[in-house]
């Protein structure tokens, strides 16, 4: 079998031992050599010179949409979008329809993977019953048949006492909650953030405290029952603030937040623009540069797309009735560099550290770094190119951005999952 | 005289010149009011939609009116419901009104930016009738159409704004334009209907009734919505006309010339008490009849643009 080999890259690799220039060799899905100098023999060779070649990225937080939602998004063309934003691995929320609070939804997901993906795909199984937040998943059977974390996405467990018999329950599992921190009282209704442009716009207002209080609550119920828990979309001060503190005391929560809470705020949505309509919403200056602070200090441990894609019906509509999100894949790695790295808040190799060795640790998974006898999962990025974000151009079915048209630096160049070349020279190739 | 604009949606981004030409325009169309037979050619030939989503009996009626005293050909479309809840968008509405020959459309509608969006996809002119929280255009400079015939301009005059801020779409479009304007705007009511941040769009939030009122040369009072009161802003309707109502008490603060005024419907004895409704300084009443005028004006200025109208 003839194998890949990417030459003259300059390695950012965290985790693993070979840092700096160098070669990497790929043979059977698997890394197969990495070294200053790996003499070509008839493979496929990339020329990376100028590039930088980095672990593959693990998003744990996104939207496929399959099954039920296939006009948005299908696991063919999410894993495609994917690829194209440098992510070898994917966690998929369970807001499908029917939700994936059964087994075989699960494996359903895992096969049509299998079948149609380009990336690797773990699933995320419900934490209640069609997401109501009244009665448990089987969370033993959700991981029985794959799934990889439990999460309500998209609907909070509001009643605390099904939230702290979920996580008692799934300590027996060893399985992680990912929790949407969001009380449905205090949001009541609201569609934006709560501020100066709420007032201005005359759209219901969401106060930060809807997160907060919920932040602060998991963090509790976290350290009274001594187990994990992992805060989804952080998106305020306050809330880096509680989590910080938690840490700080010992209790075991990770969590993690997305480019749009540090590359955009609030004010996006002048005009009434619906792409900049998520949930969390998006927030103040304030805010952003809390969310800079607590990825460089840690309090923060990963950086993931929370990839929404919607079709443009959904959209196009009153900002009042439009649907939450944002299409993520592929603007998450340049949003990221620009805001974070070439802005001095991250280095390169924290930035890794938080878009796929962080993730890869937290879901217990291998990944997030490059390896010999490691899978080949490898990103090859040109850290010097500048371009404008282009939605019509998006592989993803979801052109819903609010950065359409705006200047980033850093693009994901080359895309390697499991030893296959996905993306080449930005293109998608399979 | 015409206005360079497709669409009036909203005072924020209306200049003072714009402003100033529309009052005027309100000025000399008001005499058509005055004639024993009101109507004038000023509109023939064009056609007028009035789209509301949401009741109204006076915006809608002088709207209707405006249209009729200067001959344009006008229909309306009222419906309770939402767009949404119809099953058709807002937008596939609004391309049918266009391909009718509509000139311009004049909406109402329960959520903030609807008119936005229509007005995106549409060749007609768009006129708000108040969307949402987010503005009401045409009560604004009905309101700074009544101070000015009283006051001889706006510059420099204090405005107290009392009741429920938070929710009105009536506050924001005064506030905006009485700010281009150059007045002077204090803000009042219970913390739960003054909204975060409020003081950023060049407002006073005063700390009481009296202290918003004490020397305005005109105080205008905000209809409180009576569901308010279920949502959990405010305990009782009794409590809020004890504490944040206008009344003579408080009237007796502003200066001796100073107007009342009100968008209405009233709700006597909860935002205003009668006394204060019915006193001599009210040009409650004149509102309306400025309400009409200033919609003639509007609907002849944007019917008269020289706008390239782009195609779908």
């Amino acid at each position: 079998m003839n194998g890949l080999l990417i030459k003259n890259a300059l390695i950012v690799n965290p985790k693993g031992k070979y840092k700096g220039a160098g070669d990497i060799f790929v043979r059977g899905g698997v890394i197969a050599r990495i070294a200053p100098s790996i003499d070509g023999n008839g493979e496929t060779v990339i020329d990376a010179s100028g590039l930088t070649a980095l672990p593959g990225l693990v998003d744990m937080h996104c939207h496929l949409r399959e099954p039920g939602f296939e006009y948005k998004e299908t696991i063919a063309t999410g894993t495609r979008a994917a690829a194209r934003g440098g992510f070898t691995t994917v966690a998929c929320m369970p807001n499908t329809d029917p939700p994936a609070d059964t087994p075989s939804v699960i494996t359903f997901i895992l096969r049509k993977a299998a079948e149609d993906g380009a990336v690797r795909v773990l699933p995320v199984g419900c934490i209640t019953r069609e997401q109501k937040g009244k009665e448990l998943a089987e969370m033993g059977a959700l991981r029985a048949a794959g799934a990889v974390a439990l999460s309500d996405d998209g609907m909070p467990v509001a009643d605390s006492h099904v939230m702290h018999m979920a996580l008692r329950y799934a300590r027996s599992f060893g399985m992680l909650l990912i929790s949407h921190c969001e009380d449905p009282g205090l949001v009541n209704g609201g569609v934006m953030n709560e501020g100066y442009w709420s007032t201005l716009l005359g759209l219901k207002p969401i106060t930060r405290a809807a997160e907060e209080v919920m932040v602060a609550r998991e963090t509790l119920l976290a350290q009274a029952l001594d187990t994990r828990v992992h805060i989804a979309h952080v998106s305020t001060e306050g809330a880096c603030a509680v989590i910080r503190n938690a840490k700080a005391r010992g209790v075991k929560v990770t969590a993690e937040t997305c480019p749009h809470y540090f590359s955009a705020t609030d004010a996006f949505v002048d005009g009434f623009d619906t792409n900049a309509k998520v949930n969390p919403p998006l927030r103040t200056d304030a805010d952003v540069a809390a969310v800079k602070a607590a990825l460089k200090d840690g309090t923060l441990d990963c950086i993931v797309t929370d990839h929404a894609p919607h079709h443009i019906d959904q959209k196009a509509v009153e900002f009042d009735v439009a649907a939450n999100g944002i299409s993520g894949f592929e603007t998450a790695f340049s949003l990221a560099y620009t805001n974070l790295v070439k802005a001095g808040v991250l280095t390169l190799d924290e930035l890794v550290t938080r878009m796929a060795c962080n993730p890869a640790a937290v879901l217990g998974i291998d990944g997030g770094v490059l390896m010999e006898g490691g899978r080949a999962d490898i990103v090859l990025v040109n850290e010097n190119e500048t371009y404008a974000i282009d939605a019509s151009d998006f592989v993803s079915k979801g052109k819903n951005t609010p950065f359409d048209g705006t200047e980033v630096t850093g693009r994901v160049l080359h895309t390697i999952a499991g030893g296959r070349l996905v993306v080449e020279a930005g293109r998608v190739v399979i | 005289m015409a206005l360079e604009r497709k669409d009036l949606l909203g005072l924020r981004d209306v200049g003072a010149k714009e402003i100033e030409e529309i009052l005027d325009a309100a000025k000399t169309l008001r005499g058509i009011l005055e004639q024993n037979t009101k109507k004038t050619p000023h509109l023939q030939g064009t056609s007028i939609v009035t789209l509301f989503y949401e009741n109204s009996t006076r915006t809608r009626m002088s709207f209707e009116l405006a249209s009729k005293y200067m001959s344009a050909a006008s229909a309306n479309i009222s419906s309770a419901v939402s767009s949404v809840a119809k099953g058709e968008t807002l937008i596939d509405t609004g391309r049918t009104l266009d391909r009718m020959g509509t000139d311009l459309i004049v909406i109402r509608h329960p959520m903030s930016g609807a008119p936005h969006l229509l007005a995106k996809h549409v060749r007609a002119s768009v006129i708000n009738a108040g969307d949402g929280m987010n503005e009401h255009p045409t009560q604004a400079l009905l309101d700074m159409f009544t101070m000015r015939e009283h006051k001889g301009g706006l510059r420099g005059l204090s405005v107290a704004i009392v009741g429920d801020v938070a929710h009105s779409r009536v506050a924001r479009s005064n506030i905006w334009g009485l700010r281009t304007m150059g007045a002077k705007v204090r803000v009042y009511g219970p913390s739960t209907l003054i909204p975060d941040e409020i003081e950023k769009l060049g407002v006073v939030v005063t700390a009481s009734v009296e202290e918003a009122v004490e020397g305005a040369d005109v105080v205008m009072g905000l209809r409180l919505q009576l569901e308010r009161q279920q949502a959990g802003l405010l305990p009782s309707l009794y409590e809020y006309a004890n504490f944040f109502a206008i009344d003579e008490r408080v009237l007796r603060l502003a200066k001796k010339d100073a107007l009342i005024m009100h968008p209405g419907p009233l709700n006597r004895g909860v935002e205003i008490t009668s006394a204060a409704a019915d006193e001599e300084r009210s040009v409650i009443n004149e509102q309306v009849t400025g309400g009409v005028a200033v919609r003639m004006a509007l609907l002849y200025l944007l019917t008269r643009r020289k706008y390239e109208r782009a195609a779908d």
